[in-house]
């Protein structure tokens, strides 16, 4: 018979090694005594010198399980560890079979251990036993595990609180970091904690995180049993909760409804001033313009370019977004689309240094494509990020008409793109109850390839350009 | 008005902060303080550290910043027309208040939330400027979660993905109309394209630049959203797809369901319900079979007629109970698809399942030792030495599964 006695600190290592020895001298189960510091000694048990031999391998999940289940307080736990590891030289596959009886006992073993170090790091509470101004604070706590899980928890509790000194004392082991170095020591009695201000805000906030509408009892204590209700201070006041909860549901359902506060028109006025606006000197606001970072076009854009022309014009002309020229000089419309549309308004009757021309979106979007530089469609967002300054521009400007020309700019102020060619010509009203004349962009005008159609949308494009300058 | 003290406080804006459902501290970067030179560690699980007696966790200290708030959401305690005390933490408070709860081991970390006072702009800065004391003042490593203000500024969303390990932003109803109706001030769209900015930022963060250095991590834990449910007449079907495409949309980690909850003083607009628990449980359980276990929306709401899952039953059973004929299965030959929709198995006994049928024949006791809950299994299941016989075509299956009659109350 074999006598293997694991000490209470350091049992994962004292297991394994004796564990070790006994399989390569191929001591069969059957002739171990195990126990741990609180076995009785056995009678018959002698230590007889093993002989040396090589251990077999172990498949890795086995000592992954042992290494916690060790920390079971089942006093049997070693022997039944030994005993599954006398079975696994035969078979191997043994770690794959969950219906196996002594397997699904240890794995059973296994989840106890780890729930226990859950709750562990969890439950146990600290108390301030220093100064709280000292450069190194210091905490103390009492708890009670069910199993030996101080030793292989206390690591958890070293990388969480490294700046602190701090211990947990318990009746098994305790565990004291001090200095930055973690140490063991025998289980203690229960030690006087003093008093802790922050206990108390902690209690309040339990206190006042409970709905009483939702009363779950069952659901509370399986996850966390009474057992640890002693040593957690929040705990004391459960009973009162819970008996206290029905009442305080019935009477917020029968509480007749009241009438809101005298100060909240004055707090919805607010409302209206947050609302996107931009309220600075007008003078300041291309600055403004060209300090935005609302969205993210401002990143790849060389300048935003704000709108251009006189502050009392009777129209606004709204473009997309700059274009790559636009984006070097700052200065809206000035590229072939800017100057076709010169073209056009000047057959059209209609002189655009008399108008506000600006674009639905500041920066230029474009992906770089070789030494070029393609034009992309905003989004929605952007034009959305974007409607901020086009709203400042208009409320300036108090234009009589704006003139849309192209979908971005159309959703811009409509808030609904798309379908231009049929809405072309008419009249629509904006977001702020503007009348919004809708018609293409010049640079689609540009695009068309066919010259017949070419033509004729030209033509379009003028009538409506001449039907604006007749509206002013 | 009185200064409150900061018990007093803490009272009022924790008892306001008691309807979000998340308290969730996991998923995020795993970090320590072992260098002795911050506080705090994340292990990439969370822990909560105490539990209320209505059976939610507490993990996180869940305040809100201040309890004023300028819009008037019906559902909304903390509504500018509700007569509720006010109150509202400095950024100092609400740092000291972590700091001093995770010393002393009470906390994950911090859900922040608030009311919207002045402008969203000034709401969100204050958060901020909280979340960034206590990282780069405190060192503190622990769980931030920030529940950002849907139209504040993309510069100070974008400092809050970088300070926070998880963002939210509550859709707070099922459908576009019920936002309208009940949150008047609040934008659907506006709300979904601060979503869809969020998840964007995060994906932007994982682009290695040229020189292949990794940029730091957007909002780690991802983000999530709450949902209010009871509040207005959407059925289950509409919630569970209002979900759905919120998942698939802006790759949200979670969504919350919260059963509407009376408030005190309400809004006379409400009824006075008591919360549907039940739903909300039922919401959650077909939530998690749509995101793990294969379950296609309609499979889910199409059982019953209305829409709605079914109360009595679980919605894995409520399935199984209408598709008799693929029952009962062999667990010894079936397919993992199919053994992931018998009641009564999890994801870890299919596993265990698998990973024994290699070797040997699975008889029934093996079943109940490998976690499967056989109340539930036995009748769709057959094993070596086991057959439920007739069982999956009795009449009263239904019946054996629900609770027991009750004896109704006399007064």
């Amino acid at each position: 018979m074999q006598r293997a006695i694991i000490p209470q600190i350091g049992a994962a290592a004292a297991w394994r090694d004796a564990a070790r020895r006994f399989l390569a001298a191929g001591v069969p189960p059957g002739q171990i005594a195990w126990g741990d510091q609180s076995a009785v000694p056995d009678l018959f048990a002698r230590d007889t010198p093993l002989p040396v031999g090589i251990a077999p391998t172990v498949p890795r999940s086995f000592v992954t399980m042992a290494r916690t289940v060790v920390w079971h307080s089942d006093p049997e736990r070693f022997a039944r560890l030994y005993a599954f590891l006398w079975r696994l030289r035969a078979g191997p596959q043994l770690m794959a079979d969950r219906g196996d009886l002594d397997l699904a006992r240890l794995r059973k073993m296994e989840k106890n251990v780890r729930r226990c170090q859950h709750k562990m790091k969890a439950f146990v509470r600290f108390r301030e036993i220093g100064a709280p101004d000292a450069a190194r604070r210091s905490f103390a706590a009492w708890f009670e595990p069910t199993h030996h899980t101080v030793e292989p928890t206390a690591d958890f509790f070293v990388g969480r609180f490294n700046d602190m000194d701090w211990r947990i004392v318990t009746p098994d082991v305790s565990a004291v970091f001090e200095n930055g170095t973690l140490s063991f020591h025998k289980g203690m009695a229960k030690p006087d904690l003093p008093d802790d201000a922050s206990e108390q805000l902690w209690v309040t906030y339990f206190r006042n995180i409970f709905n009483p509408a939702r009363l779950k009892v069952k659901a509370m204590q399986s996850e966390m049993p009474k057992k640890y209700w002693k040593n957690m201070p929040e705990a004391a006041a459960i009973p009162d909760l819970i008996a206290q909860a029905p009442a305080r549901a019935q009477a917020m359902a029968e509480a007749a409804p009241t009438l809101p506060p005298t100060r909240m028109p004055q707090v919805q006025a607010q409302l209206a001033s947050c609302t996107s606006a931009w309220d600075g000197p007008e003078g300041a606001l291309p600055g403004a313009i060209a300090a935005c970072t609302r969205c993210p076009l401002y990143r790849t854009a060389t300048q935003a370019v704000p709108g251009e022309g006189p502050p009392d014009a009777d129209l606004m002309i709204v473009g997309e977004q700059p274009g790559d020229l636009e984006d070097l000089s700052g200065k809206p419309f000035i590229g072939p689309a800017g100057q076709l549309f010169d073209r056009v308004a000047t057959v059209a009757g209609l002189d655009r240094r008399e108008a506000y021309v600006t674009n639905a979106v500041k920066h230029f979007k474009f992906t770089a494509r070789g030494k070029r530089r393609i034009h992309q469609r905003p989004n929605t967002s952007e034009i959305d990020h974007c409607r901020w300054w086009l709203d400042a521009e208009v409320a300036q400007i108090a234009p009589k008409l704006i003139l849309a020309m192209g979908a971005t700019a159309v959703e811009s102020l409509t808030g609904k793109g798309g379908g231009i060619l049929s809405r072309r010509g008419q009249i629509e009203r904006s977001l702020s109850g503007l009348p919004v004349l809708i018609t293409v962009h010049p640079s689609y005008l540009l695009r068309l390839q066919d010259s017949q159609a070419k033509a004729s949308t030209t033509a379009l494009f003028q009538n409506d350009l001449r039907q604006a300058a007749s509206l002013l | 008005m009185a200064k409150h003290t900061l018990e007093q406080k803490l009272a009022i804006l924790s008892d306001a902060a008691k309807y979000d459902a998340s308290c969730a501290s996991s998923g995020s970067n795993k970090r320590n303080s072992r260098d002795g030179k911050g506080l705090g560690s994340n292990e990439g699980t969370g822990i909560c550290h105490a539990y209320a007696p209505d059976g939610r966790c507490i993990s996180l200290l869940k305040i809100l910043m201040t309890n004023f708030c300028i819009y008037d959401c019906t559902y909304c305690i903390n509504r500018v027309s509700s007569n509720v005390t006010r109150a509202r933490f400095s950024v100092d408070e609400v740092v000291k208040l972590t700091i001093e709860f995770y010393r002393r081991n009470y906390i994950e970390g911090l859900f922040l939330s608030s009311g919207v006072i002045r402008s969203p702009d000034a709401t969100m800065s204050d958060m901020v400027q909280i979340a960034r004391k206590l990282r780069h003042e405190e060192n503190f490593r622990g769980y931030i979660h920030l529940k950002t203000i849907p139209d504040a500024a993309p510069e100070l969303i974008a400092e809050a993905g970088l300070l926070a390990d998880r963002l939210s932003i509550n859709v707070e109803l099922p459908t576009d109309a019920a936002v309208q109706q009940y949150a008047p001030e609040k934008k659907p769209e506006q709300i979904r394209k601060a979503m869809a900015d969020v998840r964007l930022h995060k994906e932007a963060a994982k682009e290695t630049s040229f020189t292949g250095k990794r940029p730091a991590r957007f909002a780690p834990a991802g983000q999530s959203t709450q949902m209010i449910i009871g509040a207005d007449g959407s059925n289950d079907a509409t919630v569970l797809g209002q979900s759905t495409r919120l998942y698939s949309s802006y790759k949200l980690k979670r969504v919350y369901y919260s059963a509407f909850s009376p408030i005190p003083d309400a809004s006379s607009k409400l009824p006075l319900i008591p919360p549907p628990l039940q739903r909300e449980h039922r919401l959650y359980q077909a939530d998690w079979l749509l995101r793990f276990y294969d379950f296609q929306l309609d499979e889910i709401t199409s059982v019953t007629a209305d829409g709605n899952l079914d109360l009595e039953v679980d919605p894995k059973l409520a399935w199984a109970l209408v598709h008799r004929e693929v029952f009962p299965l062999d667990v010894n030959r079936a397919s993992r698809e199919m053994l992931l929709r018998v009641p009564g198995f999890g994801i870890k006994t299919v596993n265990r399942i698998l990973s024994t049928r290699r070797y040997r024949a699975l008889r029934y006791d093996d079943l109940m030792r490998m976690g499967a809950s056989m109340k539930k299994a036995r009748a769709f299941v057959t094993a070596r030495g086991w057959s439920p016989g007739g069982l999956i075509d009795t009449a009263d299956l239904r019946a054996r599964f629900l609770p027991p009659p009750q004896q109704l109350t006399l007064f």
